[in-house]
C-alpha cells in the first residue's frame, strides 16, 4: 500500500509538469517585442527598426504545427538611422504609406526542426505586393512567457520599395535582412 | 593637402543641403573617406613639422603680431585634426560607420545614439565654420605680407624659394 502511493506520488508529480508545458502563449507583449532590420548603404550595414505594430499569435509547444501569427507593421513609424532618410522611406518610390499604410505577415504552416527551432512559412504583403516566405525562429520559454527570435531576408524590388533613382543596388542594397523578438505571455 | 582640405569644406557644405537622394549618400561616403585620408595626412604634416622647423619670423614683425600668427597656426593645426574627429565620432553616433574606400572598416567609437550624433553635427559644422574663418584669416595675413609689408612671406611658404637657400 506504501509503495504504491509513492508509486503515485512519484507518477503525478512526473505528470504535473507535462499539464504545465500544455500551456498556450497568445498574449504578445509589444513592449517587450521589436522588429529590426538591417540594410546595407554602399556596403555599409546600417540598422534599423519599426517601433509600431501588433501581433496575434497562438503557440503551444505541445503542438507547434497548429501554432498561428500575424503581424501588422505600420511602416510610417520606421526608424532608418536618420530622421531624412526615414521621411524619405515614407514616400512614394518607397513604402508610399499614405497609400500602402501598413505591411503584414501571415503565417501558413508550421514545422518543428527539433530542439527549440521552428520554420513558420506564410505570406508578407508590403506596397499591395504579396511574397511567401520562409522565416526560421527560435522559441525560449521565459516564466509565464515565451519569447520568439528569428531573422530572414527579404529583398526590396520584390515589394517595389525604392523606386526611380533608388531602383539601383550600388547604393542601397536589394537584401534586407528583417530580426525580430517576439514576447508572448500565456493567459 | 590644402586641394584636399577646400574640397572637403566645398563638398561638406554642398552635400548637406541636397535633398536625399543616391547621389547625395554617394557624396557622403567619397567625403568621409576624404575625410579620413585627410586626418591621417595631417599627421604625416605635423611630423614633417616637427621635424623641420620654418624659418623664424622678421624680426621686423610687432610681438604681438608674431603671437597672433603662431596663434592663428596652432588653431590651423588643431582644427585639422578635430574636424575629421568630430566627423568620425558624429559618423559613429549616428550609426552609419565609415568604411575607408569601402573596403577598409574604420570602427565605431561611439554607441549609437540619437542626441549625440545631432549635437557632434553641430560640433563639425561649427568647427568647421571657425576653419573657413581662420583659413581666411591666414590667407588674408599672407596677401598683408606680400603686397602690403612687401616681405617674403608669402614666396617662402613655396618649394622653390625653399632649395635656394
Ligand atoms: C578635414 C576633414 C573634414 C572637413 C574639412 C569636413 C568638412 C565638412 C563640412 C564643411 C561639412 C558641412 C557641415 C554642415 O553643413 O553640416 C561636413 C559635413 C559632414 N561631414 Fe565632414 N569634414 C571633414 C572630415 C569628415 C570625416 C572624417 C567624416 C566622417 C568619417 C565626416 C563626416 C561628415 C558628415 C557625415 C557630414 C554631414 C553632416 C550632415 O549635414 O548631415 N567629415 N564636413
Amino acid at each position: 500500500m506504501k509503495r504504491l502511493a509513492i508509486a503515485l506520488a512519484i507518477s503525478s508529480s512526473l505528470a504535473l509538469p507535462f499539464a504545465a508545458h500544455a500551456v498556450e502563449y497568445n498574449q504578445v507583449q509589444t513592449d517587450k517585442s521589436a522588429i529590426n532590420f538591417t540594410y546595407k548603404q554602399m556596403g555599409v550595414a546600417v540598422d534599423g527598426k519599426f517601433s509600431r505594430f501588433s501581433s496575434q499569435l497562438n503557440f503551444d509547444p505541445a503542438k507547434p504545427t497548429a501554432a498561428k501569427a500575424s503581424f501588422d507593421v505600420e511602416l510610417a513609424s520606421v526608424d532608418t538611422g536618420a530622421s531624412e532618410g526615414d521621411e524619405e522611406v515614407a514616400g512614394k518610390p518607397w513604402f508610399n504609406t499614405k497609400v500602402f499604410p501598413t505591411a503584414r505577415f501571415v503565417s501558413g504552416s508550421v514545422k518543428a526542426l527539433g530542439g527549440n527551432r521552428y520554420e513558420v512559412a506564410g505570406q508578407l504583403s508590403i506596397k499591395g505586393k504579396t511574397q511567401d516566405v520562409v522565416v526560421p525562429a527560435t522559441f525560449t520559454a521565459q516564466g509565464k512567457s515565451g519569447v520568439f527570435d528569428g531573422s530572414f531576408t527579404i529583398r526590396r524590388a520584390d515589394f517595389s520599395i525604392g523606386e526611380g533613382s533608388w531602383a539601383k543596388f550600388d547604393i542601397v542594397a536589394n537584401d534586407v535582412l528583417i530580426k525580430f523578438r517576439i514576447t508572448a505571455a500565456s493567459k | 593637402m590644402a586641394v584636399l582640405f577646400f574640397g572637403l569644406l566645398a563638398l561638406g557644405f554642398y552635400m548637406h543641403d541636397l535633398p536625399l537622394s543616391p547621389e547625395k549618400l554617394q557624396l557622403y561616403s567619397w567625403h568621409k573617406w576624404a575625410g579620413v585620408s585627410a586626418f591621417l595626412l595631417v599627421w604625416l604634416r605635423l611630423f614633417w613639422r616637427v621635424t623641420h622647423r620654418p624659418p623664424a619670423l622678421p624680426t621686423s614683425m610687432p610681438k604681438l603680431l608674431q603671437l597672433a600668427a603662431h596663434a592663428g597656426h596652432l588653431m590651423l593645426y588643431g582644427l585639422m585634426i578635430v574636424i575629421p574627429l568630430s566627423g568620425w565620432l558624429m559618423s559613429s553616433a549616428k550609426g552609419f560607420q565609415t568604411v575607408w574606400f569601402g573596403v577598409l572598416p574604420i570602427p565605431d567609437l561611439l554607441e549609437k545614439n540619437k542626441e549625440v550624433g545631432n549635437l557632434l553635427q553641430t560640433v563639425h559644422m561649427d568647427l568647421n565654420l571657425l576653419f573657413v574663418a581662420v583659413i581666411a584669416g591666414h590667407i588674408g595675413a599672407a596677401l598683408k605680407h606680400h603686397f602690403i609689408d612687401q616681405d617674403d612671406i608669402l614666396k617662402r611658404m613655396l618649394p622653390a624659394h625653399n632649395t635656394e637657400k
